[in-house]
Parts: C-alpha cells; structure tokens; sequence
C-alpha cells in the first residue's frame, strides 16, 4: 500500500533503533507516555518495544476513548434505548464497554434494545431521516478527532429541521487530560510515575494543531513530539524524544508534519466552538472529576442534545473494586499489576474499560504482548 | 427433496398444474406446507436444477454404496450470509463449498450432500431459483451432488431471505490421517492463498459501508487440491480452511487441540494489496477476516517441499506459502516475528471484529 508500507518497513525501524540504542544513555532511564491508543495500539500490534533499548520505557496514556467513559455514561445510553425506546446508534468498539447490572450497549441489544453500530455521525442522521417515526440519538464519544463531525451532525440536522435526532455528548478533551496526569500526586508528588517526555496524539493534533502542547513543554519542563500512528512515527518519535531529554532540551516537536502544523484544522475548530461548549467538570473513568475536559452542546442547540430532550440524568457509577483501570490509565501500574488481568477480566467478558478497545493498555498487552509474560521456548 | 414424480401420478400433474410465476412470484406460507403448492416448488425450482437419480426417486432419504472397509466423514454447516449475492458467489455455491470444504479438510473424498432451505415468506422466486442454480452449478463443478434435502418456510420478518444448511458425507482414503489434533512442534505450516478476500468482498456489499472494489470472494471447492495434496503426501497431518474468524483463529484452534504453539512469519503471509487497503480503511485485520476457498495445512518437515510444490502446482493454491513452523507451547500461543521486525501474538478473535474509530 503506497503511502503506508513507506511507515512500516523494517529495515527502517531497525535503523532507527540502532540510533536508539546508540544514543540512549545506559546510566539512565527513559520513560515516555504515549497518551493516543492509536499509539499504543501500534506499539503492540508491530512489536515496537521488542526494539527498545531495555531502558526506554513507554507508559500508556488514557486516550482510548472508550477506556475513559465512565459507566454511569454507558449507563445513560442503555437507558435511552430500554426505557426511552429510542435507536441508539453509536461507534463499534462502544458497543462493549461494561455498563451497571453486568450491561453493555451489546447485552442491552439482546434484551431488544435497538442499538446500532455506526461508522459515522454522518451515519446517524441518515438512520435518523430513514426513521421518521422514532427518536434516534448518537451517542458521540472521542477525543479532538471525533468531535466535528458529530458538530456537522448537529448543524446538519438543524438546516434540515430533523426533529427526531439528538446527541448523547461525551466529546473529551486531549490537554485537559495530560494536565491532569501531569499534575496528579503520582507524577508532581512521589514521583512514582516517572514521566520524562509525550509522544503527542496524531489525529487529534490535525484538528487542534501543535500549538496547544506548548504549554506543557513550557509550564511543565516535558518535551513533547507529535507523531503518526504508523509504527515508524512511533520509532522516530521517541528518537526525537531521548534527544530532547540527552539535550535538556523540553520543546514541542512535530514528527507527523505531513499532516499537523501548528494551527490545525481551523475550519473544524470553528464548527466544534460554534455547536460545543465547555463542560465545567466531566468524570473520565481511571481520572476521576477532571475540570473543563469535556464538551456539552450550546443552549442553542439545545433540541439536539438527548440530556436535555430526555430524563436521563448522569448518576456516577464505582468501577469494580478489584479493577484497576484508573491506575492504569494514569500510568501507575501496567496491566500485569492488575490481579484480574486474563483471569477474571478478558477480552470475552472484560470487566473494566481498559480490556474492551484494542487500543486499551489492557487489550493491546492481553491481544498482542502476554506472551513477554511467560517465557516459551520455540523450537526452530 | 419430497418431490413426488408425477410420471407415477400422485399430487403434481403436469397437464393441471399452472408452472410456478418465476418472474414475479414470492415464497407465500403454502409453499411450507407440504401441499400442492411445496411440491410444484421442490419440483421446478429444486429437482429441475439438482436433478440426478436419487433425487428423483422421491424419497426423503437418499440411499447409497460406499466403498467397503473406508473411514467416512460427515459434516455440516449452516449459511446465514448477508447480502445473499456478493461478488464472485451467492449463498448457494457458498453453501455447496462450505460443506464439501469441511469434508475435504478430514483429509476425505467428498460424496454426497443433503440441503436444508429456510426460506422467508415473501422472498423472491427469481431469487431462489438464482440461488438454487447456482448451488446446483457448484456440485456439478464439484461432481457432489445433492441428493436429499428438505424446505421450510417461516413468516416474514423470522428469517433473512434465505438460510442453507448442507451436509456432506465423504470417504477417508487408506493411510490418511488428517485431524487438527495432529501438528507436532517442528511441523511446517503452510497456506493456500491469500487472506480476507471474501470477508473484504462481503463487507464492501453490506448496507451503509458499500465501497467500490475489485475484489472477488474467493468461494471454492477445495477437495481437488486436496486430494493433490495428499497424492504428494500422505504424511499431510492437518487440514483446515480458515473461515470464519480467519487464519488467526483456525491456526489458534490447530494449536489448543495438537497442545503445541505456532511461530508465523508475517511478510510470509500473502495478502492481496487491494484487501490490506480496504482493512486499513475498515480497521480490520486480514488475519482475522473470513475465506471461503482457502486451506492451512500442517505437515512434517521432510514433506512440505512435496507439498507446497503440489499446492501451487493447482490452481487454488497458486499462491500457496510456507508462513510459519509449530512450536513446542505449554500456553499455546500463536505467534508472528512482524514485518516491522517485532514479535507479537496472534490471539483468538475476540468478539466480532469490530473496526476502530480512531
């Protein structure tokens, strides 16, 4: 495939490896947070920390949306769709994250939910305009990335005057929430999450631009570099990043300037500030209560929101106490820490959000990397 | 198939009976109910593609020979594909391919099949007779032919237009021993051809995801390359085709049942470039995406030179490859050295693969 072979050759990864390991210090540690699930999905699925040098570490982030949704959310859309009546349609790895009274969006279809899978918000409002009879809410969930289209949704729905469809807002925001990791006790305090650098999100940085991370590189004296998804970006990345750490340098620095530059997609951010407004507080699963990270819709636009349109109010929900999603997710333990990992908690019935998406840390090290767990002897 | 052949006169007389509105006509409840109505349907839509002597005896049994002191094999499969037509097959030839598949991969001979019809009140005579030729073309192909079967009608909105189920029964010849129990560490792994073209195929016809693409299901009937296969080697200890769930699954299960583990190599794996595009728009992974005509086998070192040469010597394995060698495993875990040069599991399929959304 033209355009993406180029950013998974193997003699290119080894390459860079080679500088990695020539230019990594051996009297120090390295560690580094990919806050993407893209990223940590990439890392798992191509072997990239089999290519590290055994003293870069990389942690992972919280910025798999579904990992972060906490359940009270899930619950609000299950409800929706049982009490309320109204088709639920949503993205594909949503459909699994564990909801109160052992439900998910999948088990609430089973009891005759009607609960569709969507690629698109754009998807949403045709089922909405191919049902004129019955409510249809999307439930919109992601980072940067997933938030304008669900904007253009809205804007659509309001031109065309649809009176059945509305949104179930979940839209989070990617630097509230490295703010917070960065200024949990963990990281500020103890110092029992060692966190020397990011390698900075890829598709949300096409929509809001390099400029946002500057902040961090300044305030909090952490180097930053934006990289692709693909598993080279991962590897140049991190070069990038044991440079700026071998030099004392702490700035923000773009890998993927085949897509990002330092404003983003304007156009997008302006449909996103015209139909969104900041929530002043918003629970992420793993992070607890985390101020103006998340998005609510406009009063203006108030016909379009489903926590408005129907009596579902948000009722916070305890994770299960032996899960330790929310540790994980702020990258003080790795899912190996966790005593219900591949036991009780698997991809088949996970228990906490970080085992549902591939781009959980939970399902990426269970799927791809478990067996660095037990040594296997090969024979060739 | 329950038809009474009227030349002995019982409920179908030619000369009374009004042939059946091909064109515009639709499945109605009185084509289940074992009348006048169901008889004239097995009659001009069924026998008149499938017919062959045992059919046209009338029973609701087939009875045949088999060949004395043979190990026989049966198996069956159920066809619930959406959209029914898809390119490079339909529900019909797929429902002829499964089963003689499954047959194959025992390492036998296949013989007969047995089909069973759920059809959807209101679904489309045309469309059945499209479907049931297309069937009947594929056991011509195969030299299986369908020689007993059943029909049952269910109200609309209780089916989706059609689902088959067939079962096929097959000889095992002498000095075969083919099961997925069989692979030791040390085997060598080998595939017939490239992964996800019908999985893709399907996909790119499914209702709110159409995408324009050349790629082609790769339905077949696979017991010919077998039997090649096994004229090369006899030591051919494992044959599965990697359906549903795909390679990673199928070479998952070979690895619980032979309680060993597997090491692939991934740039060994052939992909076709138009499938691995249309996986990374989708978020699939090929090798969990579902094949209709292809076979991993696993065979012992000293014969997977035979065998390889055999399978590209037919022309469904062409393409045919050496991915990978089994692995002594405890935990039995299928493992793949990546392209980009890292190490990973290959895991079961967890759920339906549902694609990513960021």
């Amino acid at each position: 495939m033209k355009y993406i072979d180029e950013f998974r050759d193997g003699d290119v990864a080894r390459r860079i490896a080679e500088r990695l390991r020539a230019e990594a210090d051996p009297a120090r540690n390295y560690s580094f947070m990919e806050f993407c699930g893209g990223h940590t999905h990439a890392i798992s699925r191509y072997g990239v920390s089999e290519l590290l040098p055994p003293n870069v570490r990389m942690i992972h982030g919280p910025g798999c949306p579904v990992c972060v949704l906490p359940i009270g959310r899930v619950d609000m859309a299950i409800k929706l769709a049982l009490e309320h009546g109204v088709i639920v349609c949503t993205y594909g790895d949503t459909m699994r994250v564990p909801a109160s009274d052992s439900l998910s969006l999948v088990r609430a279809k089973a009891r005759g939910g009607d609960i569709r899978m969507v690629y698109s918000a754009a998807d949403a409002l045709t089922v909405a305009r191919d049902n004129p009879e019955r409510e249809v809410v999307f439930f919109a969930i992601g980072f940067e990335t997933t938030t304008p289209p669900t904007a253009l949704a809205i804007l659509h729905a309001q031109r065309e005057g649809l009176k059945n469809f509305s949104v179930l807002c979940c839209h989070v925001l990617t630097p509230s929430a490295i703010t917070h990791i960065l200024e949990s006790p963990e990281v500020r305090e103890y110092g029992t999450v060692p966190i020397d650098g990011f390698v900075g999100p890829a598709h949300v940085s096409i929509v809001i631009g390099s400029a946002p991370y500057e902040h961090f590189a300044e305030e909090y004296r952490k180097p930053v570099v934006i990289a692709g998804f693909e598993p080279l970006d991962v590897m140049q990345a991190i070069l990038m990043l044991v440079r700026q750490v071998n030099e004392g340098r702490t700035e923000v620095e773009n890998e993927f300037t085949r897509a990002v530059d330092r404003d983003g997609n304007l156009g997008a951010q302006a449909r996103v500030s015209e139909v969104f407004e900041l929530r002043p507080t918003f629970e992420w699963r793993g992070l607890g209560e985390v101020p103006y990270s998340a998005l609510k819709i406009r009063p203006a636009f108030a016909e379009f929101d489903a926590e408005r349109r129907f009596d579902v109010g948000y009722r916070p929900v305890a994770d299960n106490k032996a899960c330790e999603c929310g540790a994980i997710l702020r990258g003080v333990k790795k899912p190996t820490d966790c005593k219900i990992f591949g036991t009780v908690c698997t991809p088949e019935n996970p228990v906490g959000s970080c085992m549902v998406s591939s781009e959980g840390a939970c399902a990426a090290h269970y799927a791809y990397g478990r067996f660095k767990d037990i040594p296997v002897k090969v024979t060739a | 198939m329950n038809a009474r052949d009227d030349s002995r006169g019982s409920t179908v007389r030619k000369g009374y009976v009004r042939p059946l509105d091909i064109r515009h006509g639709r499945i109605d409840m009185g084509h289940g109910a074992g009348g006048r109505a169901a008889a004239q349907l097995i009659e001009e839509i069924f026998l008149a593609a499938f017919d062959n002597p045992w059919l046209r005896q009338g029973n609701d049994g087939a009875s045949f020979a088999i060949p004395a002191g043979h190990r026989m094999v049966m198996a069956t499969d159920a066809h619930v594909i959406s959209p029914l037509f898809f390119p490079g097959g339909d529900i019909g030839c797929l429902s002829v391919h499964g089963t003689v598949n499954d047959v194959a991969m025992m390492g036998a001979r296949p013989l007969y099949l047995a089909a069973s019809f759920i059809l959807e009140e209101g679904f489309p005579l045309a469309e059945l007779q499209r479907i049931v030729q297309s069937m009947a073309a594929a056991a011509r192909e195969a030299g299986v032919p369908v020689v007993t079967g059943d029909t049952k009608v269910v109200e609309q909105g209780k089916g989706d237009g059609v689902f088959i189920s067939t079962t096929g029964v097959g000889v095992v010849p002498h000095g075969v021993d083919v099961s997925g129990a069989n692979a030791r560490a040390g085997d060598v792994v080998l595939l017939s051809g490239t992964m996800g073209d019908h999985g893709v195929a399907v996909l790119s016809q499914r209702e709110s995801l159409e995408f324009e693409t050349t790629i082609t299901s790769d339905t077949a009937a696979l017991h010919t390359l077998v039997a090649a296969m096994l004229d090369a080697s006899s030591a051919i200890r494992v044959l599965r085709d990697p359906t549903r769930g795909g390679l990673a699954t199928t070479l998952n299960e070979i690895a619980r049942q032979s309680g060993v583990g597997m090491l692939l190599d991934e740039a060994a794996i052939p992909v076709l470039p138009e499938v691995d595009a249309a996986c990374e728009l989708l978020g699939l992974d090929p090798l969990y995406v579902a094949n209709e005509g292809k076979l991993v086998a696993v065979v012992p070192p000293d014969a997977a030179d035979a065998v390889l040469a055999a399978m590209r010597a037919h022309p469904h394995g062409a393409n045919a490859a050496r991915i990978g060698i089994v692995s002594e495993d405890p935990h039995h875990f299928v493992q793949m050295n990546t392209r980009f040069g890292g190490r990973r599991v290959v895991d079961w399929l967890s759920g339906e693969q549902l694609p990513r959304i960021c």
